[in-house]
């Protein structure tokens, strides 16, 4: 659970899309080795959110700080904060002309100036820890989703991250291999990683976040360890957002 | 057509000064092109308006203009264009290292004007690698050059070969201007000799030029061909 000063840090965001008020004051804090997920309906600004933590997505007013820092300008200072930040895509975006183990091995050898055989072999562990090592000299396009994304998670542990932002990791693969990417993000989850998880799968948020936020609208509406939430949610949307995905 | 055989060294000088142009050219074009695509793309503000500016400029006037710019205001500017003569290369390029310049301003009209196109080209395949690729890099913390160096351009290649290779082919054909510029001896200004100097008849001596922009053209669109077949397999 959280200890000492928090890791993420978001005061008063707001972010329009044009006319569109994607993130509406939205505050919020991840304290060390903490596991939020994120969770609500398409639009309502969750990805937006996960997405501005690591500034791929830059904000219009308030501020984000990241383990004290506030988030620098585009330029190298936001290089190398990115590089402390793990980022898992929906659509994995692994790199297309690189085998898996130079996709793994790209930002310590280039960002982390890592000599090569040390990163190799730190990334065939990391392969190896979610259970691919036997695809390392594979291009991409070669493998599953759910390898695929496995992949995505090892390239980002590569880099040591402090933290870990999943946007929606699983909404892109076959029912039959979301759970051997949930497994590994559960086994990241219990070793003590800050993770913010933008997620549809409530099964993870139940056994694996301690606190769920629930957005809609660019607004969050409700924050609550998993258990509370599910059983006893507070606001109208959430009742009502629950009652539609939990019935089937 | 007798004119064909019994002026063939003609014929072959003229293609090897023609093909030693458009390698020069060529190298230049691609060296320009990749830079300007570059700042078109670049995150700064004032690169990119002198990369677009460039390509408007350039794409837009005549390659006759752009001729004509080099060969009267480079001299009128005091240059010489030596810079081009560069130890080594001018070696195997001797044209580059000759005392009168036109070789270099011709050389400098082309390359300037073919990197208007080789840019356009280069940026289409940019636009063709998944945004969500440089997402990735820039996730896990590679700069902008960084990304653009070991993901994007690498994988931009493979959307850029076919207008690259139609913006090739016509530098080669555009390269028949350098010969009313001064540059003595290539393809057209053979022609132009063999027909108004040496007072051969037109027709004959205009397939054996044609011959040898084919003879350069051709095999060019055939290897492109053969690249693009790999790095479809590739994928």
């Amino acid at each position: 659970m959280a200890t000492g000063e928090p890791l993420i840090v978001l005061d008063s965001v707001n972010k329009w899309f044009g006319p569109l008020h994607v993130l509406d004051d939205v505050s919020l804090s991840v304290g060390r080795g903490e596991v939020v997920v994120v969770i609500g309906p398409s639009g309502s600004g969750k990805s937006t959110l996960c997405r501005t933590i690591n500034r791929l997505e830059p904000i219009n007013s308030g501020t984000i700080t990241f383990d004290g820092q506030a988030l620098p300008a585009e330029g190298k200072a936001l290089a190398r904060l990115r590089s402390e930040v793990g980022m898992v895509f929906q659509s994995f975006n692994l790199f297309a002309h690189k085998t898996i183990l130079e996709n793994v091995t790209l930002g310590p050898i280039k960002v982390r100036k890592e000599k090569p055989a040390a990163a190799r072999e730190r990334g065939l562990a990391l392969l190896d820890r979610v259970g691919i090592a036997n695809q390392a000299d594979k291009y991409p396009a070669q493998l599953s989703g759910g390898q695929q994304q496995r992949a995505a998670i090892a390239r980002a542990l590569a880099m040591q991250p402090k933290a870990m932002l999943f946007d929606e990791p699983t909404s892109a693969l076959d029912p039959e291999m979301v759970g051997e990417v949930l497994d590994v993000m559960t086994s990241l989850a219990r070793d003590g990683m800050t993770m913010v998880v933008v997620t549809h799968e409530m099964g993870f948020a139940r056994h694996a976040a301690n606190r769920v936020i629930f957005m809609a609208d660019g607004k969050l509406v409700e924050e609550a360890e998993p258990k509370e939430f599910f059983a006893n949610p507070r606001s109208e949307r959430a009742k009502d957002f629950l009652s539609k995905i939990l019935t089937h | 057509m007798d004119v064909l055989v019994n002026n063939f060294d003609v014929f072959r000088n003229g293609f090897f000064v023609t093909l030693q142009f458009c390698i020069l050219a060529a190298t230049g074009a691609l060296i320009i092109g990749v830079l300007v695509a570059v700042m078109r793309i670049s995150p700064v503000p004032p690169l990119r308006w002198l990369g677009s500016t460039y390509v408007t400029v350039l794409r837009n006037c005549p390659l006759t203009i752009v001729m004509f710019f080099a060969a009267f205001a480079l001299p009128a500017l005091g240059s010489n264009a030596d810079f081009l003569r560069i130890p080594g290369l001018d070696q195997i390029f001797k044209r580059l290292g000759t005392d009168l310049p036109y070789f270099r301003f011709a050389l400098i009209a082309l390359s300037v004007y073919t990197a208007a196109f080789v840019a356009e080209a280069i940026r289409s395949g940019v636009n063709g690698v998944p945004s969500g690729q440089a997402e990735a890099a820039r996730a896990i913390g590679l700069t902008f050059t960084q990304n653009l160096r070991y993901v994007v351009l690498p994988q931009a290649w493979k959307g850029a070969v076919v207008p690259l290779g139609s913006v090739l082919i016509a530098m080669i054909k555009n390269s028949a201007l350098a010969g009313f510029f001064g540059v003595a001896g290539d393809l057209s200004a053979s022609a132009q000799s063999l027909t108004s100097a040496g007072g051969f008849p037109i027709i004959p001596v205009f397939i054996g030029i044609s011959l040898g922009y084919l003879i350069l053209t051709v095999p060019l669109g055939l290897l492109l061909d053969r690249v693009e077949r790999r790095q479809a397999v590739a994928r």
